[in-house]
């Protein structure tokens, strides 16, 4: 079983589109929508959700008002700023102590510590992940509350199961759609799959973030491929950025002119390469045709790595 | 007055709201900060070129065990709830790329076998760009965790800035939030499209979450639908600018220009951007 990351460093260069497409191409194959704090590959893909599951992720913790005498150990333990002396008074003090439940990290310390138990320490969901049908074959996607954490380990829960259904259902390939950065969701996304396919558009910010993405997979000892979008908005970064790429063994796999026909199947809900004909469609089957390729060598995805990254409940 | 700039989606045009809208604060005679918050990948000084004047490590606390008194009880590993210690039978072993830097293992140590020593996870760079004053955090490559960066960041903002502007991470998560706290006001970055309409309504629950006051910029606003304009006015939230598609404007963005000096028109457009802004919290 082989895995394909879609990451870009930068955020917004076109790996949700080039995620749906590929998936087109490549069908019947296991989608995961894997940028989960802005997951949007489900509005071109239509997915149909079979199973819903809730996210736990840890613990918050809460104080009783009607517990607390207002000592203040918590808050003075507390290194993440999530306790307040705002909270309502009990009759034996004017004013107790709050948590915020968005500061609170769920560390737990205060509730170790308070001596009066006025603190719960329970798990919260933290968004739902769904299992679904979608005409390109199974997909795996969530959604992360707002404001909510550890969305690297929803990550690893959705990479583990796209793994099981690709084995479950006699398929090959599982295509991941990365989130931007290059932190916790993407190290999660990453770690242990056969390929990475690296989306930049041709600026200098851009130039800036692929060093870094290319460097952490090749820390992670991923091989990688670099695809320019809209690369005609500048010839020569697009070739510098093809230079960078080669000079730290990522292989430069293609160029996606500008399009306007890409954002029209958007709207349409459909991947350029259903919708139309035209250059950005063309210049994606041929990518497509070098990363299957390229994938062929690869080696299968390795589940067990992400053990050491995945967090630990 | 202390804005963050932040979107649900990467790459609608947060830095380039950001580093237009400080340079022409700057010029106006206001004490101007720029933070840049985007930890993971920093890009204002592509446009602001900024003089470093100064640079710093970004520490994180992370336990360590003296193996002279460690009596491998495990009491650490059972209190951490980030699975960043393992206890084996002759050796307690420290993940720090997992540790949340909470402090909770030491407190559980029976026998005083654990100190914090600090841990570098990435760089605080400051300097300033003519008349504004340059912030950016840096994180090394291959760590997990942004939000203690992101914090050491905003603690390092000016205090005598009349106007400090965050450049946020995108997304909704733990980075986004970590910018966002504590805010005086948000500027939620969208293009009119699918994507950047989904990705702002999950912005806006986050800032709603979190209570700040807000209001939407819209970039590349001649691409897509009216879709996200249709969403603003049934929700109420104020639309405090629009950017249009400019070729020009996108290529002058690749070469990492600012709009407001290289192209026609941008320095009216962001400069009534910035009246409204100002205007709402004077």
């Amino acid at each position: 079983m082989k895995e394909l990351v879609i990451v870009s460093g930068k955020g917004g260069t076109g790996k949700t589109s080039m995620a749906a497409s590929l998936a087109s191409l490549a069908a019947p194959v296991v989608l995961a929508d894997c940028d989960v704090d802005a997951a949007d590959l489900h509005l071109v893909v239509e997915p149909r959700i079979n199973s819903r599951n809730d996210f736990l992720c840890g613990s918050k913790a809460r104080i009783k008002p009607g517990h607390c005498t207002a000592c203040g150990k918590c808050e003075e333990l507390c290194r993440f700023d999530a306790i307040f002396y705002d909270g309502p008074g009990n009759g034996r003090v004017a004013r107790t102590f709050r948590v915020d439940s968005l500061a609170c990290e769920g560390c737990g310390v205060c509730a170790d510590y308070c001596v009066e138990g006025a603190i719960e320490f329970k798990p919260v969901v933290a968004g739902q992940w769904f299992v679904s049908t979608t005409k390109y074959g199974p997909m795996v996607h969530a959604r992360l509350a707002a404001a909510a954490e550890n969305s690297g380990k929803l990550v690893t829960q959705l990479r583990q199961t796209a793994q099981q259904m690709v084995q479950s259902q006699g398929l090959e390939l599982v295509i991941c759609d990365g989130s931007p950065g290059i932190g916790c969701p993407v190290i999660a996304s990453l770690t242990g799959a056969s390929l990475a396919l690296i989306i930049v558009e041709p600026t200098m910010a851009a130039l800036h973030d692929f060093e870094r993405i290319a460097r952490l997979t090749v820390r992670l000892g991923i091989p990688a491929l670099l695809a320019v979008n809209k690369a005609d908005l500048n010839k020569e970064l697009a070739e510098r950025l093809e230079t960078a790429a080669v000079a730290v063994g990522i292989e430069p796999a293609g160029r996606v002119p500008y399009d306007p026909e890409v954002t029209r199947a958007q709207i349409a809900g459909r991947s350029v390469v259903e919708a139309s004909a035209g250059p950005a469609a063309e210049a994606v089957r041929a990518l497509w045709q070098r990363v299957n390729g390229r994938l062929q060598g690869c080696a299968e995805s390795q589940a067990g790595g992400l053990v050491q990254m995945g967090v630990k409940q | 007055m202390i804005v963050a700039i932040a979107s649900g989606k990467g790459g609608t045009g947060k830095t380039t709201v950001a580093v237009n809208l400080a340079y022409l604060a700057a010029r106006s005679g206001r004490a101007t900060a720029y933070l840049d918050c985007d930890v993971e990948e920093p890009d204002g000084h592509v446009f602001l070129r900024p003089e470093i004047e100064e640079q710093q490590p970004i520490e994180k606390l992370v336990p360590t065990v003296d193996p002279e008194r460690c009596t491998y009880c495990g009491a650490c590993a059972r209190v951490c709830r980030f699975g960043a210690i393992a206890s084996l039978p002759k050796q307690t072993v420290i993940f720090s790329e997992l540790c949340h830097a909470c402090g909770g293992c030491r407190l559980a140590c029976p026998v005083d076998a654990i100190r914090e020593v600090p841990r570098t996870i990435g760089i605080l760079r400051r300097g300033h760009s003519g008349e504004i004053r340059f912030l950016e955090g840096v994180l090394n490559v291959g760590e997990a965790m942004s939000p203690p960066a992101i914090r050491a960041v905003k603690a390092a903002a000016p205090k005598d800035a009349e106007l400090i502007l965050l450049d946020a991470p995108p997304g909704t998560s733990c980075p986004a939030v970590e910018t966002v706290r504590g805010c005086d006001y948000v500027v939620l970055v969208t293009e009119p499209t699918p994507f950047g309409l989904n990705d702002l309504v999950l912005a806006v629950e986050m800032v709603r979450a979190l209570r700040r006051p807000f209001g939407v910029v819209v970039n590349r606003a001649d691409v897509g639908n009216g879709r996200v304009r249709e969403y603003c006015a049934g929700q109420r939230i104020p639309m405090l600018g629009e950017i249009p598609d400019d070729r020009a404007a996108a290529e002058a963005y690749s070469r990492g220009q600012m709009l407001v000096e290289a192209v026609d028109g941008f320095a009216e457009r962001f400069g009534s951007l910035l009246a409204r802004l100002v205007e709402r919290k004077a």
